[in-house]
């Protein structure tokens, strides 16, 4: 008697809310690596020249771009938190019998997370 | 006068090879008992409507880990879900997915239990120490490294939780992978350098993508997703140790 093999569907993630948002979170890295592209671009048009990079900006501001940034800065805060949210899992501290509880992996990374904020915020905006 | 008692439905998936092509849902009505879980329902079928129906268990506590079904569409323990959690609506009760199914509710879980054996979940030692010498002691904060993936009952719902084993078949999976890591946290063991090799490999930690829902679905908080990201964490150290200090002789 032979088994039976149930097929896979092909829509697997759409049946599952927890696959949905595994599904959107790899989805994230694409946003973030199409932002680190431009990004590039941006260094490379710097060196090119003032005039390259004064088109490149005026690229940058029109509305498709800024539409993209927006996208891209909710994906890579969509990743960011739930990484964050992973680590007490992943990076186990003990001391003793001890493990260090998620509650403080929260207060070292969102606190980590705002002070590097401030201090990019004062280079390049107060400075 | 009596009040009737209420009742569920069942709608259980069969197959017998013999007679059907493929799994078909039968419908069973049987008494509601606010107290009743999964497994009695089905026991009361067995015993009292239709004694064809095929399905493991043994335990009937949460320990032995063979009651494992899909329940409306979720792995869990049949003999830990409680109607009461259902009722008056119907319940769904399917074989555990991601595995063939044997016939009705049971699953050929061959492949499982070869690559339970495969990470060599129990102590290996170089050298045994004799006898004379005495048990390999361990303090409580050596046991607590690892006490946590003890506690696995080999039920296999993260296997039918994970949608990597899903599509690929060949990944070592869940609670394997849990339990090599719990024999790689134990200060009494020394075959971290045996299932490494199987870890490291193709099929090991290494496919996981973190979706996260075997340690959802775990019955016993063992989180064997975390064991994974954790066995990779360990991995990815253990490479920067011996390409930038290879004198360390780890
Ligand atoms: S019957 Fe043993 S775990 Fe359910």
């Amino acid at each position: 008697m032979t088994p039976f093999q149930r097929p896979v569907s092909a829509i697997w993630w759409l049946k599952k809310r927890a696959y949905f948002f595994f599904i959107l979170r790899e989805l994230t890295s694409v946003f973030i690596a199409m932002y680190l592209v431009l990004l590039l671009l941006l260094l490379q048009r710097l060196s090119a020249g003032p005039g390259p990079y004064a088109a490149y900006l005026r690229f940058l501001a029109t509305p498709g771009m800024f539409a993209f940034h927006a996208v891209a800065l909710a994906a890579a805060l969509y990743h960011t938190l739930t990484s964050m949210s992973f680590l007490p899992n992943i990076i186990v501290v003990r001391f003793g019998e001890f493990r260090l509880p998620a509650i403080a992996y929260a207060v070292g990374s969102y606190s980590g997370w705002i002070v590097i904020s401030v201090l990019i915020f004062w280079i390049v905006v107060l400075r | 006068m009596r009040v009737a008692t209420p009742r569920i439905s069942l709608e259980i998936q069969r197959y017998r090879p013999e007679q059907e092509q493929e799994p078909i849902l039968q419908a069973y009505e049987v008494e509601y008992h606010e107290d009743w879980v999964v497994l009695d329902a089905i026991n009361h079928i067995k015993d009292h409507m239709d004694g064809s129906l095929s399905y493991r268990w043994s335990c009937r506590m949460g320990v032995c880990g063979s009651c494992g079904m899909m329940i409306n569409g979720e792995p869990k323990l049949s003999c830990a879900t409680f109607l009461r959690d259902y009722y008056p609506a119907s319940i769904r009760v399917e074989p555990l997915a991601n595995f063939p199914i044997e016939r009705d509710l049971v699953i050929v879980l061959d492949d499982f239990m070869e690559k339970l054996t495969k990470v060599k979940p129990w102590i290996l030692r170089d050298q045994e120490k004799p006898l004379s010498e005495g048990e390999y002691r361990q303090t409580p904060a050596e046991l607590a490294r690892y006490n946590q993936f003890t506690l696995c009952i080999n039920c296999m719902l993260c296997y039918s939780a994970c949608p990597v084993y899903a599509l690929d078949p060949h990944f070592i999976g869940p609670a394997a992978i849990a339990l090599a890591h719990r024999y790689n946290l134990d200060s009494r063991d020394q075959g971290g350098k045996w299932r490494q090799q199987v870890l490291s490999s193709e099929e090991g930690i290494w496919a996981c993508t973190y979706v996260g829902t075997c340690s959802v679905v775990c019955p016993a908080h063992v989180d064997p997703a975390g064991a994974i990201q954790q066995a990779k964490l360990t991995t990815t150290l253990d490479w920067f140790r011996d390409v930038l200090l290879p004198w360390s002789g780890r």
